[in-house]
């Protein structure tokens, strides 16, 4: 399987939602580069309501968000789209965040600042999962 | 908590010592005042008891004599009045009399005589030659003369024994004579001396002048007293009696003496005995309840000083427990406040960082393009690329082990084999080949599994190993780590023979951002989280140093308890991100 492509052969979709702009901005452009679907938004709401639209494969969510809490906006995407992985990725290095985020069906739990080259590893396996 | 807190002593000397005054004061007071009330109302009791027996027996003995005395009258009287005196006046017949009282009281007459109104002896019968006698200038016969009845003092005489008479006055034909009888001294003076107690009691008579009537059995006191010393001296008791103390004239010896009057009061009968003696039941019994007293008096204040040494001792054992709690909790609040402060810090500095590095990741990915890749500075635009991603790992690291310090770092707590674990970092340290310094490991191989986060303890032992091993880098050494079992924890030793920590610096080893090493080398928090996780582990840490000589951490690690397991103990995945 070609990098950066689902199962079915398609660019891999993932949804950025993170409420620090330049960050968005950067990941945005480097996950771009490398041929993956990017749909950027900057709250919890807007990530949400980037889900009504898109089914994506994979959500990278932080945790910290002014609008709504990571956890909760991980509850409701699972609800929405159970199929979707979502990968946090979050300044929040806690072990108790962490288990419950594991425990409300995230694939993974990275903290900032988190090596590219893993993050695409990541979200590789979690495609493949 | 910081070790050696120094065994000072809060209990001052003045205060033990009042305490143990104030507690034998209020224990000896109540023995003293109930043993001495015990003491003289049994010694009043025994004087009553001594005295009322003594007073018995001696009034007994006046009134045996006064009866012997009456009893030689009597004879006397009854013999004149069964013959006529003319008859008396034959010798023979008198001389059958004599015998026949002989021999009715063994010893008692010795003689008998029928003396004229002119002192002169018309007869006499008796062992003594005194026929004819003549008594008329003799003071005995004047005062018998003068009365019906007489008993003479004892006095020698013309025999030059002693001797006393009794006498009875008769008149015949006009004519007075005076039937006199010589009583046996030793018959009359057994009755004094029958009254014999002890070793030295025993009983006199004296007459009105002072002078003995019986031969004193016992060495008298060399200050002989007159007849009236003893009445004036003694107190009047019943029966007539005198009771009263004599000293004698070296005032060391003291008697007790009890009198009694006898015939007629001329005469005294005083009985006297040693005080010593009299009273030796009393004495020894005070000496054994002095005896007892004063033992008991030593058993309360050695047992007062031993459960005073005790109690202080443990007193003391109690306020330093305080005190090293007091400490602990400062030492605790100090960390906490820090540790919150730490995390909200770690926490807002991840994201800048972390957009730092990716902005610096995109600048890598753009400068793949065939455009950059000519530019003569590529090299140098790369290298500090790379720079930057690894100032920013390290910035992670600072911020992981700020965070590590406030409890928020990923932990997974299980059983741990803390041997394997000492084997495993001891190989990593061993690998940075540290010229000159040996590790040693003296492990207990019998030590149970602990509880906690395997981190966390690789954690506390890197940090203790890296510590030593930054002591020892200038001159090299040894590092001993020994771990035994103690009771329900695990020990765990770190010990280096490096130059030690000044005690300024002692104190403040575990407090947070405390370093000795040069700006940039060191955070200052690597003792401070080791102290936190031990902590958490329901551990507790220790350090001993001498100056010169090496420093030691000693660690108490939990032992596994056999119930606890916790069902949300589940292993975290992806705690850190690996690969950075």
């Amino acid at each position: 399987m070609p990098k950066s492509q689902n199962l079915s052969g398609k660019k891999i979709k993932v949804l950025l939602v993170d409420d620090e702009k330049n960050f968005v901005e950067v990941l945005y452009k480097r996950l771009s580069r490398r041929n993956v679907d990017v749909t950027k938004t900057f709250s919890g709401t807007e990530g949400i309501q980037a889900l009504r639209k898109v089914d994506f494969d994979v959500a990278i969510l932080d945790l910290k968000m002014e609008d709504i809490d990571g956890l909760e906006v991980l509850k409701i995407f699972k609800k929405m789209y159970p199929k979707m992985e979502v990968i946090i990725l979050t300044g929040h290095e806690s072990e108790q965040t962490a288990r419950e985020g594991l425990k409300y069906g995230a694939f993974a739990y990275l903290t900032k600042p988190c090596d590219f080259e893993y993050l695409i590893d990541t979200i590789r396996k979690a495609v493949s999962n | 908590m910081v070790e050696e807190i120094t065994t000072k002593k809060p209990y001052s000397k003045t205060f033990t010592r009042n305490m143990v005054l104030v507690v034998i004061v209020v224990s000896f007071v109540p023995m003293l005042l109930a043993s001495g009330m015990i003491l003289h109302q049994y010694s009043i009791s025994y004087h009553e008891k001594l005295y009322a027996h003594l007073k018995e027996v001696v009034h007994r003995h006046a009134q045996d004599i006064d009866s012997f005395l009456n009893e030689r009258l009597n004879n006397l009287q009854f013999l004149m009045d069964s013959c006529q005196n003319d008859v008396l006046l034959d010798e023979s017949v008198l001389q059958e009399k004599l015998f026949q009282l002989q021999q009715k009281y063994e010893g008692v007459f010795e003689d008998l005589g029928v003396i004229n109104e002119n002192g002169l002896q018309e007869a006499y019968a008796g062992r003594f030659s005194l026929e004819k006698a003549e008594y008329s200038d003799a003071k005995w016969f004047r005062e018998a003369f003068a009365k019906p009845y007489y008993i003479s003092d004892v006095f020698l005489g013309l025999r030059s024994r002693p001797h006393f008479i009794v006498s009875v006055k008769t008149s015949h034909q006009g004519r007075y004579y005076l039937l006199r009888s010589t009583i046996n001294f030793e018959a009359f003076n057994s009755l004094a001396e029958n009254l014999r107690i002890g070793k030295t009691g025993f009983a006199f008579i004296l007459n009105r002048s002072g002078e003995f009537q019986t031969k004193p059995h016992y060495d008298m006191l060399p200050s002989n007293k007159s007849y009236m010393d003893f009445i004036k001296a003694g107190k009047k008791a019943t029966h007539g009696l005198y009771i009263g103390e004599i000293r004698d004239s070296s005032g060391l010896d003291q008697a007790i003496y009890l009198a009694a009057l006898l015939k007629n009061e001329d005469w005294i009968l005083v009985y006297q005995q040693q005080k010593q003696e009299a009273f030796s039941d009393l004495i020894r019994t005070q000496i054994v309840a002095a005896v007892i007293l004063l033992l008991g008096a030593l058993l309360i204040v050695i047992m007062n000083l031993l459960l005073f040494h005790k109690v202080i001792n443990h007193m003391t054992e109690v306020d330093r427990e305080k005190e090293m709690m007091n400490r602990q909790i400062i030492e605790t609040g100090k960390l906490a406040s820090v540790g919150r402060l730490a995390a909200g810090t770690a926490h807002e500095i991840n994201n800048p960082v972390a957009i730092m590095v990716q902005e610096a990741g995109w600048i890598a990915d753009l400068l793949k393009e065939e455009e950059f890749q000519k530019g003569k500075n590529l090299e140098e635009i790369q290298r500090a690329l790379e720079q930057i991603g690894n100032q920013g790992k390290r910035c992670k690291e600072i911020t992981h082990k700020l965070l590590s310090f406030a409890r928020t770092s990923d932990t997974q707590i299980q059983d741990l084999q803390i041997n394997e674990m000492i084997k495993e970092v001891v190989a990593i340290s061993d690998k940075a080949s540290y010229t000159g310094i040996s590790i040693n490991t003296y492990l207990d191989e019998n030590i149970p599994v602990i509880y906690g986060s395997q981190t966390e303890i690789q954690q506390v032992l890197l940090n203790l190993i890296n510590n030593a091993l930054y002591a020892l880098e200038k001159k090299g050494g040894k590092i001993d780590i020994t771990t035994r079992l103690a009771g329900r924890y695990v020990l765990l030793i770190v010990e280096d023979d490096g130059p030690g920590i000044p005690k300024a610096n002692l104190d403040r080893i575990f407090d947070p951002f405390f370093t000795t090493k040069p700006v940039g080398e060191g955070n200052g928090l690597g003792l401070s989280i080791c102290f936190g996780i031990i902590q958490r582990m329901g551990g507790d840490i220790h350090v001993h140093s001498t100056v010169d000589a090496g420093t030691r951490f000693e660690i108490r690690l939990p032992l596994k308890k056999p119930t606890a397991s916790k069902s949300d103990d589940r292993p975290v995945k992806a705690s850190l991100n690996p690969g950075e």
